[in-house]
């Protein structure tokens, strides 16, 4: 292979770095109205009267909009494929606000100053009602976060609005109690994940205009814009027809913008004033009225045989989604689904429980989705395993873990491929485990490691759809055309990889297109890790269609057939050796009736969802007077099938690992009595800085995945489950007590240390 | 109120408000590359250089800035994309929306220090964040620029 497997270089990397105009905030048209939003106060209230005769009168303000100024259809914004499987919980403004943040009213006006001028003179009359704030007690509490009857499922989630139920779900294969009592050794634990901020550096943002055609135009920072087209139309009601959704560069996403957080407002300004408006959200804003991964409590039981052999799971797991179900019922099933399908010599597996709503900022995508969580659960439970068993941790896995051919027990499908079990043994040595496992008291500190594994999907199986085109131009360059979304990811340029490798093209030779709707043919957008997967595959298809054509249509001016004609990428050659170049046949194809511009198309979704894996290995020393953990180094192994462009590979690994260290060390989203968020900044919402991340270090096993592009799965998310569980090991083995509550604060590990100072294992 | 500033070089004089930030006065002045990742001085986003010096756009009202020099990454373009290239090599930006701001610093790094360990150039760079690359492949970038002789 030439191009594929190759560190290219990305395709806009260098205007990004450089700060070029390319984000939506540089593309605003000047004469745009700002739109802000008057957010509420309280966790739950009814607004029983709204004035905004002085906000209107504020000179510049071009509209003040409330409830009652507003379609009445309820939809999600879960950018997921239709039909959602997320309620339709939301309109978008309503009488009743369901956490501190929730909007009341919108402002336009012609600049911030008048717009926030406007806000300050709404007054608002709330009958403040009681909240229910605790996940753990919505269930059947008293206080309905959801009282409307007009409420909508398109399926049967298991949602029980009266009961704060958002989704209910339930998977058992086998026979858990019967196993779990056969079991020689039985561990059981409860989990705590902590919701935590996607922090993307560019916060949420779009503005829209009405084009020659009077067609509202959307531009937007978004993971999705098929989706938010589909869901303006809904709110809107609008035709889809009348709407196009274009997507600039992106400054990251992380699942956060797979949610349409900003881009209703200002379109709904201009479908009333006519006029462009756009919208930024502030920090603050982005950190309390948008969206964060959701918390989650696992309760988890498992069992096994005296020699290590894991023979059942038993998963209980409640999911905070807060104020609205945004991706509640699938981010807790992937919960399960992705961490109960590693073990598969389990005889039994079970996972269950429901998502509930509370009066908080609402949950929603973010990287890893639910897995993270479940990873976090089930690994750290498989280590106290090992430990009740006395048996090293690698080796437990190594028993246990599924490997390439084997059944999945939680899908009843075959994997295609894994080479996990060789990332586990190549990371054991990068680290050191033999040497360093379990740890070393060095007096003032404690040195200690340990470790986790893990997988994720790529793409969604049987339902997400990608479609791409490649098309000759004129003069024998491609164009290819996608409706992806690269927030940064690289994903325009290893597409645009495959296809070079296909077409047997230089880099260059091929312009990419990404993405609008109006142009770009359909995809479900870049989330889900499948655009290397799913929308590569569609890319590799389409390329070979158009590969096909060029030499047909050379083999018919050859008066040939096309098996006997040769394509090198460049030249076309015949039996008779009459040669054609690319640029010649590409002339032709478009002068003169009857010509034909070449072009591949192809759509692909895929049956199957083929796991890429990760062994992580955290390297740790906790300081006995401050319970302070400070990570040294950290070891990951990752098996995403073939590599398509190592560097981009290796780069987001990087970030996604970081991210997973935010994760077990400090990052948390905290909420005050009153539902109030405590970290609305980056001053009380600590993501990790250059200084906290120690080494990382990536390596890859690659393995083949035969449904993949040239044997490729993703590795978007997978990269972020495994640090959370790996150095809460680590921190077990440095002080001898399970921390069982992310995230891994020095007061809590202070506090486990000198709760069981006997239990400690130093060597 | 009306500030006399240089701007790259160019002398210019701008009309702002009392309360205006010079981000704010910059972006609208046509200098998009300024950008903003959070409003409380902690991401680095805004870093453009005052005076030769690294300074927080954001965190700086525009009216302060009467006679004073103020850099871009605009106004170093082949300094910057010089280790951009380094950079895009390496993959290390990512969504490159912390990327200029971060670009600013490592060449006032450049300037300010010789030879740095690599814990002085992450001392030095540690109010930049960036959420995408996990700083691994950004530090593999400036060591790179940091051998390369002017
Ligand atoms: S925007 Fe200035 S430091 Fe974040
Ligand atoms: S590259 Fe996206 S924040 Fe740094």
């Amino acid at each position: 292979m030439k191009i594929v497997g190759k560190g290219v270089a990305k395709i806009d990397g260098l205007a990004i770095a450089t700060g070029k105009p390319l984000y939506t905030d540089d593309l605003v048209p000047a004469n745009a109205l700002t739109v802000k939003i008057l957010r509420s106060p309280h966790a739950a209230a009814r607004i029983k009267a709204i004035d905004t005769v002085a906000a209107e009168s504020v000179e510049g303000v071009a509209c003040v909009l409330t409830h009652k100024d507003v379609p009445q259809a309820r939809f999600t914004l879960a950018g997921q494929t239709y039909p959602e499987p997320s309620p339709y919980d939301r309109l978008i403004l309503e009488d009743l606000v369901r956490y501190v943040g929730d909007e009341v009213a919108i402002v336009a006006a012609a600049d911030e100053r008048a717009a926030q001028k406007a806000l300050e003179l709404i007054k608002v009359d709330y009958e403040v009602l009681t909240p229910v704030l605790d996940f753990e007690q919505a269930i059947d509490h008293p206080a309905v976060v959801h009282p409307e009857t007009d409420l909508h499922c398109n399926f049967d989630i298991g949602h029980n609005r009266l009961r704060n139920i958002a989704a209910t779900h339930k998977v058992e294969v086998g026979d858990v109690a019967a196993e779990l009592a056969a079991s020689a050794v039985v561990v059981e634990e409860t989990y705590y994940t902590q919701a935590q901020a996607q922090a993307m550096m560019e916060t949420y943002r779009a503005f829209s205009y009405l084009d020659h055609a009077g067609r509202l135009v959307v531009v937007s920072s978004t993971q999705i814009p098929f989706h938010v087209r589909r869901q303006l139309a809904r709110a809107l009601e609008l035709p889809a027809s009348r709407i196009r959704v274009i997507k600039p560069r992106i400054g990251g996403g992380f699942g956060g913008k797979q949610t349409a957080v900003a881009e209703i407002f200002p379109a709904l300004v201009t479908l009333r004033t006519g006029r462009p408006a756009k919208i930024v959200y502030e920090r603050r804003e982005t950190f309390t009225a948008t969206n964060s991964r959701h918390a989650m409590r696992f309760k988890v039981r498992l069992g096994a045989d005296r020699d290590g052999l894991i023979r059942a799971i038993d998963v209980e797991c409640l999911s905070d989604t807060g104020a609205y179900g945004e991706h509640a019922p699938t981010v807790f099933s992937v919960a399960g689904e992705k961490s109960l399908s590693l073990y598969n010599k389990a005889r039994a597996v079970r996972y269950a429980g429901h998502a509930v709503y509370t009066n908080k900022l609402p949950a929603g995508a973010m990287r890893g989705y639910g897995a993270t969580q479940g990873c976090f659960a089930v690994e750290s439970a498989v280590n106290k395993l090992a430990g009740a068993l006395g048996l090293d941790p690698s080796a437990l896995r190594l028993k246990n873990i599924i490997r390439a051919g084997e059944l999945d027990i939680y899908h009843n499908r075959i994997l295609g491929s894994a080479s996990l079990d060789r990332c586990i043994e190549r990371g054991r040595e990068l680290i050191g485990w033999d040497e360093k496992y379990p740890s070393r008291d060095l007096g003032g500190k404690v040195r200690a490691v340990g470790m986790a594994v893990t997988m994720q999907g790529s793409g969604i199986a049987g339902i997400d759809t990608a479609s791409a085109e490649v098309r000759l131009n004129d003069d024998g360059n491609y164009t290819l055309l996608l409706g992806s979304t690269d927030m940064g990811t690289g994903s325009d340029t290893i597409l645009a990889q495959m296809a070079a490798e296909v077409l047997q093209t230089p880099l260059d030779a091929i312009i990419v297109h990404a993405a609008d709707t109006d142009v770009s043919p359909f995809d479900t957008g870049s989330y889900a890790s499948s655009t290397a997967y799913v929308t590569g595959m569609a890319v590799v298809k389409a390329a070979g269609e158009l590969r096909e054509k060029i030499i047909a249509a050379a083999a018919g001016l050859m008066n040939a057939a096309p098996a006997e004609v040769t394509f090198d990428g460049a030249v076309l050659t015949g039996p008779a050796g009459d040669r054609l170049t690319l640029a010649e046949l590409a002339q032709r194809s478009v002068v003169g009736p009857d010509r034909r511009q070449l072009a591949g198309y192809a759509s692909h979704g895929s049956p199957v969802s083929p796991p890429p894996f990760v062994a992580g290995f955290a390297d740790v020393e906790v300081d006995k007077e401050t319970g302070k953990v400070e990570l040294l180094d950290y070891v990951a192994v990752i098996d995403c099938g073939t590599v398509i462009n190592p560097n981009l590979a290796r780069v987001q690994a990087e970030g996604g690992l970081v991210q997973g260290i935010g994760l077990a060390l400090y990052e948390d989203v905290r909420y005050d009595e009153r539902g109030g968020l405590q970290t609305n900044s980056f001053m009380t919402y600590k993501i990790p800085s250059r200084k906290d991340v120690g080494a990382i270090r990536v390596f890859f096993e690659e393995s083949y995945e035969p449904t993949g592009p040239f044997g490729a799965k993703s590795i978007g998310e997978v990269v972020a489950n495994t640090p959370a569980p790996a150095i809460a090991h680590a921190v077990r083995n440095a002080v001898g007590a399970w921390l069982t509550r992310l995230p891994l604060t020095p007061e809590k590990v202070y506090a486990a240390m000198t709760k069981q100072p006997k239990e400690r294992t130093c060597t | 109120m009306r500030i006399e500033v240089t701007i790259n070089g160019h002398k210019t004089a701008l009309e702002v408000a009392p309360d205006e930030i010079l981000a704010d006065t910059l972006r609208a002045a046509g200098f998009a590359s300024v950008r903003r990742g959070c409003d409380t001085t902690n991401c680095g986003l805004c870093t453009v250089w005052v005076d030769g010096r690294p300074t927080l756009s954001c965190a700086i009202l525009a009216a302060r800035m009467d006679g004073r020099d103020i850099t871009t990454i605009e106004g170093v373009a082949g300094e910057a994309e010089a280790f951009a290239r380094l950079l895009v090599a390496e993959g290390a930006e990512q969504c490159g929306f912390c990327s200029p701001g971060f670009i600013m610093t490592v060449l006032a790094m450049k300037r300010e220090l010789a030879d740095p360990t690599d814990d002085e150039i992450i001392h030095y760079l540690t109010g930049n964040l960036c959420r995408c690359t996990g700083y691994m492949g950004q530090l593999r970038a400036v060591k790179k620029f940091l051998e390369v002789r002017p």
